[in-house]
């Protein structure tokens, strides 16, 4: 393995060969915005939330699949960029029927730090309120597609990580939607192992435990980089 | 069976002997075109007058590919004089086979070589069009079918080949205008054991059929170029990935894939040597994204059919990660002319930058409708307003739209641009895969800036989010510049969500939806702003 | 379309195996396998995909995710006639959304009145008829340059 020196945001940064630009960023504490990457199961570059400017590249290039070069520019926070990315979330939360105030992730939401973070304050694009399903039918969890961005995350580590498959995503473009097994009510799942950790890695409050109240619902995402890591590794405790 | 490239030969010897022997052949379109307007009727009516007559011997009766002229459907072509006759009947069987004089069938006779339609034309890829049954291998060997086939692999190294195509200047006619010799290096010099051929059949451009065509009337040209393209880069496996909706190119395909392997063309042992390629079909199930090269190749892989980023690129990792050539339908009809007639010759044709020929399919509110292929350079001027005999009724073109859903209109005063892939782009608009519609002083472009949003906004397969939540809102804002409800506000935000699709999207889909919106902007503010709320008038592009 | 369950041994059932067993029960071959499903049941129905899923060893939701991706295949039983109507840029341009609406509005009219409408209306961007439109496939049969008195002709020909 082969390591390689970049340049980002104007710091000298290495990493080794297969690396991707949001690692190396990321481990040199410069957090480049993202939605659907998630460490320990295979990206998509679905949510366009981590796109970069690449010295040389007419094109801009989402960070999370860009694997990093020998002399590579990178640019994560440009004018423009911040421009884009907040557009995107615009787009984002007019999409599904985001209301916080009763949402069991508020104050705990991927979705609603990185608004804050962009400084979205207002959507300047209509809402389109559309009229999803909740499924409550599991015994332990739930789904409010209300709140689903469609990153995918749960798909992959269910199928990744569990290796249960239950879910996938159905339709397309608006009417891309997440179904467990036939589109069944997820508590029929006959694939469903119960472990939660498609409701751990949600970055909203999508996927939740039920019972949690308002605001309640606190979700663990390392937990999944932990068991990745642990398998490679052959650790299995937990660092404090 | 076994062909050895000497057969071959022999073999298209005896067949053009056998078609001496009759006194007339009346070649009958059998493309879906004419089909639909009853070209089978006509087909058969013929041929029973023939039996009827007693005339078997002297009098044979063919099936041909797409001769162009659609909209004039049924065409028969009398091969004896080079006639061509339009909206032939079944009645008109007897004029036809015993040549006897006709008024009414005189009056739709036209010749060929005057024809305003025909006459600007140069046709390669076209070139079997009315000439060759695209059912019998036989008729293909007679016109010189699969002779480039055993040049290249008798006579060529894979890399004669690869330095061939480049030589030619040969682009990619698929959309983007790729150099093909460029991409066929990539995928040769990759080191590994397995590799494929895909021909992107999937034609999704509403409003172009040129691939089709080409499909129902030549397919074993299509067949030989994937053959070509295989020896060249070191694949042993090709897929054809065709449309769901075309049936008859799927039926035709299928037959001449059958014939060549039972003839030894394609198969374990091609032409006698140690080439081995076989060709499948996958057939699309209804998505326009499975057009883009990556979403195809998970299509064929049996998923849905979502883009892949890029890089890497499918030469490198394509379809099962392996590296993967991808050339559109018309790109490999053009091969077995290269390797016959040499690189010279085609790059003779054309511009500096784009050359041989390119077909388009003209439709819309002009005369005369179907496929014409001009050489690269041909003003679109000529086109629309020889070729296809302007605006049906007479009336004023308005503007062309090329490109379809990822490109972008022409307006009038513009039209003699030539066709080309930079000169095309430069107007704003692209060379695309071939479709051409022209629009009269009737048509709104405000409407139909909204139609390919819409048709975007279907089409999306929904898994990045500019393109999915992008296109439905842009479609919502254009509804309201045709509801005559827009803002200065909205036409503001559109132009924003434009540049936001176009820079930050996965794939081509996504990137190139605002193209139509943005053009239409370009050339006729004039318009959005009459769709505008009174006290919102005034429209800055 | 008569019965879907799989469990019935109707001929069918023995197709759609044939057709699995003839590509190695391979996953990649889910999309030509519900592409004969669909042509041998008309629609492709829950235990359809439970059927296919289980033989081709894919979970069940990736089965869905594709069937519901394609636009061809359709999770739902179709009426006695269907129309398909092109509208695709050429048809658009000559006046296909008047045909759409003239197919749509039998549908309607028949919900309207309490029935279960006896044609499904589907669209189609481009069959590549463009030099005969605007076009319309009914019941197999495509209709060139069809004006909107002439579909509801037709239409009213089969008491839709
Ligand atoms: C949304 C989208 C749709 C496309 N549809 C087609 C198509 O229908 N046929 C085609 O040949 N190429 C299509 N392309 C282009 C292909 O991705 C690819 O560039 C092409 O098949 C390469 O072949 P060529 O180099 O011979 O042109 C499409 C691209 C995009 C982004
Ligand atoms: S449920 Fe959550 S994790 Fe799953 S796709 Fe939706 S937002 Fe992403
Ligand atoms: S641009 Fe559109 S079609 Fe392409 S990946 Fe994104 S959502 Fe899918
Ligand atoms: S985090 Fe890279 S595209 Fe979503
Ligand atoms: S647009 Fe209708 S057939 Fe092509």
């Amino acid at each position: 393995m082969s390591v390689k020196t970049l340049t980002i945001d104007g710091k000298m940064m290495t990493g080794v060969e297969g690396d991707t630009v949001f690692t190396v960023a990321f481990h040199n504490q410069v957090q480049i915005p993202r939605l659907c990457h998630l460490g320990g199961v295979p990206d998509v570059g679905a949510c366009r939330m981590c796109l970069v400017e690449v010295e040389g590249r007419s094109k801009l290039s989402a960070s999370c699949m860009t694997t990093i070069e020998e002399g590579m520019v990178v640019r994560t926070d440009t004018e423009q960029l911040r421009e884009y990315r907040k557009l995107l979330m615009e787009l984002l939360l007019a999409e599904g029927n985001h209301v916080c105030s009763v949402c069991v992730s508020n104050g705990n939401c991927e979705l609603q730090d990185l608004a804050t973070h962009l400084g979205v304050d207002h959507v300047r694009v209509p809402y389109r309120h559309p009229r999803r399903e909740v499924d409550l039918s599991h015994e332990r969890f739930g789904l409010d597609q209300n709140r689903c961005i469609a990153c995918t995350r749960c798909v992959r580590t269910c199928d990744e990580v569990e290796g249960a498959h239950v879910w996938d995503m159905a339709g397309r473009g608006e009417k891309l939607h997440l179904v467990a097994d036939l589109g069944e009510p997820w508590g029929n799942s006959e694939n469903c192992t119960k472990c939660g950790k498609c409701v751990q890695v949600c970055p909203t409050g999508a996927l939740f435990t039920k019972g949690s109240a308002v605001g309640e619902m606190e979700k663990d995402r390392s937990f999944l980089k932990y068991i990745v890591y642990g398998r490679e590794r052959h650790q299995w405790v937990k660092k404090p | 069976m076994t062909t050895t490239p000497d057969e071959l030969g022999e073999r298209a010897e005896k067949e053009l002997d056998r078609q001496k022997t009759f006194r007339e052949r009346l070649h009958c379109c059998t493309a879906a075109g004419c089909q639909s307007c009853g070209g089978d009727a006509v087909k058969a009516g013929l041929k029973q007058r023939v039996k009827d007559a007693g005339l078997e011997a002297q009098v044979e009766v063919v099936g041909t590919g797409c001769m162009g002229l659609c909209s004039k459907g049924p065409l028969v072509k009398r091969e004896s004089d080079d006639a061509l006759f339009l909206e032939v009947k079944p009645d008109d069987a007897q004029a036809l086979v015993e040549a006897s004089p006709s008024l009414s069938l005189e009056s739709r006779r036209v010749d060929m070589k005057t024809h305003p339609f025909f006459a600007g034309q140069l046709r390669i890829v076209l070139a079997n069009a009315g000439k060759v049954d695209p059912e019998r291998v036989e008729s293909y060997l007679a016109a010189g079918g699969y002779s480039a086939l055993a040049q290249a692999l008798t006579t060529m190294k894979p890399g004669d080949v690869v330095a061939e195509v480049t030589k030619a200047g040969l682009r990619g006619r698929g959309g983007a205008g790729y150099p093909t010799g460029v991409k066929w290096q990539l995928v040769a010099k990759q080191v590994n054991e397995t590799k494929y051929v895909v021909c992107n059949a999937d034609e999704g451009d509403p409003g172009a059929f040129m691939d089709r065509s080409v499909l129902e009337g030549d397919p074993h040209r299509v067949l030989e170029g994937m053959a070509i393209a295989g020896y060249a880069v070191g694949a042993n496996h090709g897929y054809v990935y065709v449309r769901g909706e075309y049936a008859l190119a799927i039926s035709r395909l299928q037959t001449a894939i059958k014939q060549a392997e039972k003839e030894g063309i394609l198969g374990a042992r091609v032409l006698d040597t140690n080439f081995r390629f076989q060709v499948e079909i996958r057939i699309g199930a209804g998505a326009f994204v499975c057009g883009e090269e990556t979403a195809l190749l998970n299509s064929i892989e049996g998923k849905r059919g979502e883009p892949r980023p890029r890089p890497p690129y499918p030469p490198e990792q394509g379809l099962w990660q392996k590296p993967t050539l991808i050339n559109n339908v018309e790109t490999f009809a053009n091969i077995a002319p290269i390797i016959s007639r040499g690189s010279a010759w085609f790059s003779n044709i054309g511009t500096e930058k784009s050359k041989g020929t390119k077909v388009f399919a003209v439709a819309g509110k002009t005369k005369h409708s179907g496929l014409v292929e001009v050489a690269m350079g041909t003003p679109v001027r000529q086109i629309v307003t020889q070729m296809a005999g302007g605006i049906a009724g007479g009336g004023k073109v308005k503007a062309i739209q090329t490109g379809g859903p990822s490109g972008g209109c022409v307006p009038e005063h513009l039209l003699d641009v030539p066709v080309d892939y930079e000169s095309l782009v430069a107007v704003g608009s692209m060379m695309g895969s071939g479709g051409m519609i022209v629009m009269d002083e009737t048509t709104s472009m405000v409407e139909i800036a909204r139609y390919f949003m819409e048709f975007c906004m279907d089409e999306s397969c929904g898994k990045c989010v500019p393109c999915r939540t992008g296109t439905v809102q842009m479609h919502t804002l254009l509804q309201k510049f045709c509801d005559n409800e827009a803002t200065e506000a909205d036409l503001d935000l559109l132009k924003k969500l434009a540049d936001l699709l176009r820079a930050t999207s996965l794939c081509g889909l996504g990137q190139s939806a605002p193209n139509p919106v943005m053009t239409a902007l370009r050339y006729f503010p004039h318009e959005f702003a009459a769709c505008m709320k009174p006290a919102a008038k005034g429209v800055h592009s | 379309m008569g019965t879907t369950a799989p469990t019935v041994k109707d001929n069918r059932v023995k197709l759609l195996e044939r057709a699995m067993s003839r590509q190695g029960y391979a996953s990649h071959a889910l999309i030509e396998v519900l592409h004969t499903a669909q042509e041998l049941f008309g629609y492709l129905s829950v235990d359809l995909l439970k059927d296919v899923a289980k033989k081709l060893k894919l979970p069940p939701s990736r089965v869905l995710g594709v069937a519901t991706f394609y636009n061809f295949f359709s999770l739902k039983p179709k009426a006695e006639h269907t129309a398909l109507v092109c509208t695709g840029t050429a048809c658009y341009v000559a006046g296909a959304k008047d045909l759409l609406e003239a197919s749509e509005h039998r549908c309607k009219r028949a919900l309207a009145k309490g029935e279960t409408p006896k044609l499904t209306v589907q669209q189609a961007r481009c069959i590549g008829s463009c030099g005969l439109a605007p076009a319309v496939v009914l019941d197999g049969g495509i209709l060139p340059r069809v004006t909107k008195a002439e579909l509801e002709k037709k239409l009213d020909d089969l008491g839709v």
